[in-house]
């Protein structure tokens, strides 16, 4: 049980708001970690910065050992992070390969064994007939499957995925947790996610840890939490689960 | 004939490159049968198919707009005409000093574009920007003549001296010719290595780019570097075809202008756009001027206005460019074309 990614008092303002306030957890190799709250509770915040696209103004990130504070992005991905966009964003005049062959092109320096990984991870996400269409002609949960598998195609030790179930269809839905727990299964990649779908949640965590205003307000099993009174209270609703 | 060109654009079989080869081989053979005016037509294509690839690179592929380019086709033509006529260096030699500036300059204007966070309209500006200064450098910079003009000698060579580039037309042809083909080449393998995919991914989304690992900062001043490079290549050609140069005339917006308008209409980020688009544009407005003159015509600007017109056509028809299009007509694959 060793941790892959710390984070330690991170805190991040914007003005007078403080959207992320002192949160601490820890991301246990091989684990699937999901972040959950409700509406401005500081979620994207939060992953953005262990992502890199945002500095936090106080705190450390520490990733497999080292820490990560305040790195550029594309630097937090060659450590070993890979993420998604809430708002899908594939590179959208290229075809689906080529798209998955950039992800594959960070670890890999020759364009063929690249094409090679690419189309392996295609096929793991059920992508690999549409492998020619240009990205922006495909429908919302195959552009979600494409970033997922750009991402994978780093070969990340942490993959973030941020929202990835929004506005996909209960059986869309269901399909990705499938992919994502079989992934996480066989390669032993650990997932940090932010997900209003409770269903994908309730399926996939192993652990789950809910921000309210900033602050974390519960952590715990996701049977645990779903419980909490508090989590009832300010996310969830009575009647929820 | 359909599939042949499929071929082509995919770059695959030998069937391909003996297609393209036997183009090659018509436009070799052309000076033999063709008049000395449709050579200095072609050399002017070529010219700007060249320089319209090289521009490419950074637009096309990478993204990022540039429209100073004369800045360095212009380094290029003054670096190797000065060391040229003050001491006798051989332009090719001079071409090895000329291309490091050119890609100092564009790395200086790139990092300051890319470190501080200009980008889309305002890096063209900046690039214009640079482009300007130099204009007003050179005119007063007397160790080139100044505004007074920069001259190469020209005498009637009995023979083509290739390697100090004076002799005939037909020379420069070929100079010309190979340089096209050669610049293709490099742009064909650019696009298919890494560093290819890494510029389209910046191309498309670099927030994104960023997101999969790609230092963008890194690969756009790549881009930059190796566009300006090639660019000055165009600028050598310039110096010892023309013989002359003035700052006025070498560092204008309007050379910068020409560069683009071949890649436009011809299609950004394509391989074949810039080729395609010269030949359009410089072969129809060629016949126009041709045309009016056999009626008896004689306006100037008639051929700056039709260049308007075929910008105007294509933007409103076809606003991806020729190439394209016509790839899509007879079922190219548009990537890699």
């Amino acid at each position: 049980m060793t941790a892959l990614l710390s984070l330690k008092n991170v805190s991040k303002r914007f003005r007078g708001l403080v959207a992320v306030d002192g949160v601490s957890f820890d991301v246990t190799e091989g684990e699937i970690f999901a972040v959950i709250g409700p509406n401005g509770a500081g979620k994207t915040t939060l992953f953005n910065m262990v992502a890199g696209a945002l500095n936090s103004d106080s705190g450390e990130i520490i990733f497999s050992g080292r820490s990560i504070t305040g790195l550029p992005p594309d630097a937090v991905c060659r450590r070993g992070i890979a993420r998604t966009f809430q708002i899908v964003r594939p590179f959208p005049a290229l075809s689906v390969e080529d798209n998955v062959i950039v992800g594959a092109l960070q670890k890999e320096r020759n364009v063929a064994a690249a094409r090679e990984r690419a189309r392996a991870v295609l096929r793991r996400l059920d992508l690999f007939d549409k492998r020619s269409r240009i990205a922006s002609t495909l429908t919302l949960p195959d552009r979600k499957r494409l970033e997922v598998a750009r991402a994978l195609a780093t070969e990340p030790k942490l993959l973030l995925l941020d929202e990835v179930m929004a506005g996909l269809r209960p059986t869309e839905t269901d399909r990705m947790v499938a992919i994502l727990r079989d992934i996480n299964r066989e390669s032993g990649l650990t997932i940090l996610l932010i997900e209003h779908v409770m269903r994908a949640v309730m399926a996939l965590a192993s652990r789950v840890l809910v921000l309210d205003h900033g602050v974390v307000i519960a952590s715990g099993s996701p049977e645990q939490v779903v419980r909490d009174p508090a989590v009832v209270r300010s996310y969830l609703g009575t009647e929820a689960v | 004939m359909k599939r042949a060109i499929a071929r082509i654009a995919e770059g695959r079989s030998n069937f391909a490159i003996a297609w393209l080869a036997a183009l090659l081989v018509a436009l070799t053979v052309a000076p033999w049968f063709v008049s000395d005016y449709l050579i200095t037509v072609l050399i002017v294509i070529f010219y700007l198919a060249f320089t319209g690839q090289a521009w490419n690179i950074m637009m096309g592929f990478a993204g990022q707009l540039s429209l100073g380019h004369a800045l360095y086709a212009g380094l290029g033509a003054y670096i190797t005409a000065a060391l040229f006529t003050r001491y006798g260096i051989a332009p090719w030699i001079g071409f090895l000093v000329a291309a490091p500036v050119a890609a100092m300059c564009g790395a200086i204007i790139g990092f300051l574009a890319f470190r501080f966070g200009v980008s889309g309209v305002y890096f063209a500006i900046l690039t214009i920007a640079f482009a300007e200064f130099a204009r007003i450098g050179f005119d007063h910079l007397t160790v080139v003549n100044a505004s007074a003009g920069l001259f190469l000698p020209v005498a009637q060579y009995t023979h083509n001296d290739l390697w100090r580039l004076r002799g005939h037309p037909t020379m420069f042809y070929y100079v010309m010719l190979t340089a096209t083909a050669v610049a293709f080449i490099i742009c064909n393998a650019l696009l298919r290595s890494r560093m290819g995919y890494f510029w389209l991914a910046i191309r498309e989304d670099e927030q994104a780019a960023r997101a999969a690992g790609i230092d963008t900062f890194r690969y756009k001043m790549y881009a930059v570097m190796i566009s300006a490079a090639m660019t000055s290549f165009g600028g050598v050609f310039y110096a010892f075809f023309y013989n002359n140069l003035f700052p006025e005339q070498v560092f204008n917006i309007t050379r910068s202008i020409e560069m683009i308008l071949g890649p436009i209409i011809g299609g950004i980020g394509t391989l074949f756009g810039p080729i395609l688009g010269a030949f359009v544009l410089t072969g129809l407005a060629e016949s126009v001027t041709g045309v009016m003159a056999a009626f008896g015509f004689d306006l100037p600007g008639a051929k700056q206005i039709f260049y308007g017109i075929c910008l105007l056509l294509v933007v409103v028809a076809l606003p991806e460019g020729i190439w394209p299009w016509l790839a899509r007509r007879l079922g190219i694959k548009e990537r890699d074309s």
